[in-house]
């Protein structure tokens, strides 16, 4: 297969996830648009670690995985514990921290 | 005559060595009294008055030992110990006891003693009694430091203790705006003569490489005519400041804010004399300069006038003896700066003044206590019949300065008159007709005070004062009136060694009648009849009485002198700091506060990125990553 299918593809999927964050207000969509660009850049590592032949990119991967499952249960816990707090998940009023 | 050459100390033998006591026991007893604090008030003012006893105890032993000398061996070197050593230079301290040093320490210990005794009575109940004794002591001390150290280094210590002790006296009673202030102005100017000292001492330094005595008296006659005579002019700004002479008179009429046992001792008898003392230490430095010399003697005149022309115009008794001060101090300063002729004559009138002077300055406190404290002597009148001592006190000094025939006054100055104009015919004359000026302020004062009819004001009513202040003023009178007669014979060949000066031809206790003394004393006689016939005949009256005498108005107002100083220094120095503040505030203080405004807008425009949007936050991390990634595809292409 051409891997530049696979690099569009990665492309496509990141951009999706930063106009997700930048647009969004949920904080629980802001996460999955966070995870949709670290499983863009998975894909990357992987397509280019068969592209080279060795097996780099994919141990890159697997590491992003396991952060990223890390992530998720602590950045997961304080958007639980925010909205316990203010009964919102929005991000535009999690403002506290401003000039 | 003959030109003596100078003394060579000899090392100290007998009492010598002990001499340091009579500096040691006031300044230890001043410590005392201001440490014990309360504790000492009860006693502290005996034990104040015995410190300068037992120095006058000590000098009157060391002063007989000199006598008992051969005349080569009367000048006694006392090292203590060295003070500074740094490099090349060391400044020892030592004490030097000559026959000029001992009369003087006789002089501040002697009066000294009297005014501490009457300031018992005097000061008996003021609440800072103790304070005021410690003062006391604390200035004798200083004095003598100043009167017997063998370098001027040490010497100057001794000069700004005795400066330190008379601000403190002047503005004893701080609760005084007055005093207050004017404490503040004699400090201040003070500190210009000051200026003077301290370049005379750093000339001495830098061209002798160190400032006694020897040092100074051996190399003066190798120094250039230039560094030579600005020596001289520099010790006489120094001179100037301290003794109150034309143009840093200012300070002393406003010094009779102090209690007047201090205007005794420090503002007539002693401390304002500490100038013509340093110009006659100094003789070697003016021998070698004529000009400076004649610096000096042109200041004593004009200061000599001015004094006597601030003392006919005023009212108050203690700032006419001031003026009279002045005057006297002038003469002092114009038998300095004569020459070697008049050294021992300076001196002599010195001494004198020191005891007429005192003598007076305490009559008035006496006359002062009877009256309420009052100063002004349009309030005053009649006061010869209720205070007999004081009057007849009084009346001694009176015939003293004047210049009475056989009264101590009348041989010092004379003398200074007599050679005066011998050497400056002008100046001379001018003295003369100060001597008439001078009988003429001093008869009116009398008249105001002890001879007129009464002008009391309520509620007074004069008495003689406690035994405690007027057996010091006997004791002062009888100097005023027999020391011309004792000294006149004696003085100028105890003097003429020590500050190199010429023997006087053969001297007696009688007066040496001359043409000059003749005139001196018809001149007297005019002042004395001219005085009577405006203030004897015609009745004082109670308030200033209008005039339009120039004369009067200038004498009114201490000659413009505060005027002219305001004028001349104090606006332009307020003009020039007002600059400076304007140029502190503006370009300084404008650099400093501009690039903290800078940084604080810049702060404020930054902290504005911080809105709290997390998606801001997001975007401008992406405009970040996609700077930096087009800035490395661009590296990467070029």
């Amino acid at each position: 297969m051409n891997p530049n299918y696979y690099v569009i593809l990665a492309g496509v999927l990141f951009a999706i996830g930063i106009v997700g964050f930048l647009v969004r207000k949920n904080a629980l969509v802001l996460f999955m648009s966070v995870e949709l660009m670290l499983n863009a850049c998975n894909l990357l590592l992987v397509s280019f670690s068969r592209v080279h032949g060795n097996l780099d990119g994919q141990v890159a991967s697997f590491f992003v995985m396991v952060v990223a499952a890390a992530e998720v249960v602590v950045g997961l816990s304080i958007i639980v514990m925010i909205y316990r707090a203010r009964h919102s998940a929005s991000v535009d009023n999690e403002n506290l921290l401003r000039y | 005559m003959t030109l003596l050459e100078g003394l060579t100390p000899v090392a100290p033998t007998g009492l010598f060595p002990l001499a340091w006591l009579m500096i040691a026991i006031p300044l230890v007893s001043a410590g005392l009294l201001l440490v014990l604090g309360k504790v000492a008030n009860s006693f502290g003012h005996y034990v104040a008055t015995l410190a300068p006893i037992a120095s006058f105890v000590v000098a009157v032993a060391l002063f007989a030992d000199l006598l008992g000398r051969p005349e080569a061996q009367r000048a006694v070197s006392v090292p203590l110990y060295t003070w500074i050593k740094t490099g090349s230079w060391t400044i020892d301290v030592g004490l030097l006891i000559d026959p000029l040093s001992i009369l003087f320490a006789l002089l501040v210990t002697g009066v000294g003693s009297l005014i501490h005794v009457y300031s018992i009575g005097y000061m008996a109940h003021d609440p800072g009694r103790r304070r005021f004794f410690a003062y006391l002591n604390l200035f004798i001390a200083a004095m003598l430091v100043l009167v017997l150290s063998n370098n001027y280094a040490v010497l100057f210590v001794g000069w700004e203790g005795v400066g330190l002790a008379s601000y403190l006296l002047i503005s004893f009673w701080q609760h005084k705006p007055t005093a207050a202030t004017a404490g503040k102005k004699a400090f201040v100017v003070n500190r210009v003569g000051d200026l003077g000292m301290t370049m005379a001492i750093f000339t001495m330094l830098a061209m002798f490489g160190s400032s006694s005595f020897e040092a100074v008296n051996a190399g003066a006659s190798k120094m250039s005519p230039f560094w030579v005579t600005l020596l001289g002019l520099l010790l006489l700004l120094g001179a100037c400041g301290k003794s109150a002479q034309v143009p840093l008179q200012s300070w002393l009429l406003d010094a009779m804010e102090g209690p007047t046992p201090v205007s005794a001792l420090i503002h007539a008898a002693t401390m304002v004399t500490a100038g013509v003392y340093l110009v006659v230490r100094s003789h070697a430095v003016y021998a070698e300069t004529s000009a400076a010399a004649l610096a000096v003697a042109i200041v004593g005149t004009v200061t000599l006038l001015a004094g006597a022309w601030i003392g006919t115009s005023k009212d108050d008794i203690k700032k006419v003896l001031a003026g009279s001060t002045m005057s006297q101090i002038g003469y002092m300063m114009l038998a300095a700066g004569i020459g070697p002729v008049a050294y021992p004559f300076a001196i002599f009138h010195l001494l004198t003044h020191g005891f007429f002077k005192a003598n007076m300055f305490l009559g008035a406190g006496s006359v002062m206590h009877g009256m309420n404290d009052d100063v002004n002597m349009r309030h005053y009148g009649g006061l010869s019949k209720v205070m007999p001592i004081t009057y007849y006190t009084f009346l001694m000094g009176y015939l003293a300065i004047i210049g009475t025939p056989f009264f101590s006054g009348f041989y010092s100055k004379d003398s200074i008159i007599e050679s005066a104009y011998e050497q400056q015919p002008v100046l001379g004359a001018l003295a003369l007709i100060a001597a008439g000026i001078t009988a003429f302020y001093m008869t009116r004062l009398m008249f105001m005070t002890f001879w007129s009819r009464k002008r009391w004001q309520e509620g007074v009513h004069p008495h003689e004062s406690p035994a405690v202040m007027w057996v010091p003023l006997v004791l002062l009178a009888i100097p005023s009136v027999v020391a011309g007669m004792v000294m006149n014979a004696w003085i100028g060949s105890w003097l003429a060694p020590a500050v190199n000066g010429e023997v006087p031809p053969n001297a007696t206790w009688l007066p040496h009648i001359t043409v000059i003394g003749v005139i001196t004393l018809a001149v007297v006689i005019l002042g004395v009849v001219v005085a009577w016939l405006v203030f004897g005949r015609t009745s004082i009256p109670e308030s200033v009485p209008y005039t339009r005498n120039v004369f009067t108005i200038a004498g009114r107002h201490d000659l413009y002198g505060d005027a002219f100083n305001e004028a001349v220094f104090m606006r332009p120095g307020e003009a020039l700091t007002r600059g400076i503040v304007a140029v502190d505030t503006g370009v300084v203080d404008g650099a400093v506060r501009g690039s903290g405004a800078l940084t604080v807008g810049l702060g404020g425009g930054l902290r504005k990125l911080q809105n709290g949007y997390v998606r801001s936050y997001g975007l401008t991390m992406v405009v970040g990553v996609i700077v930096v990634g087009l800035a490395l595809v661009i590296g990467r292409l070029v």
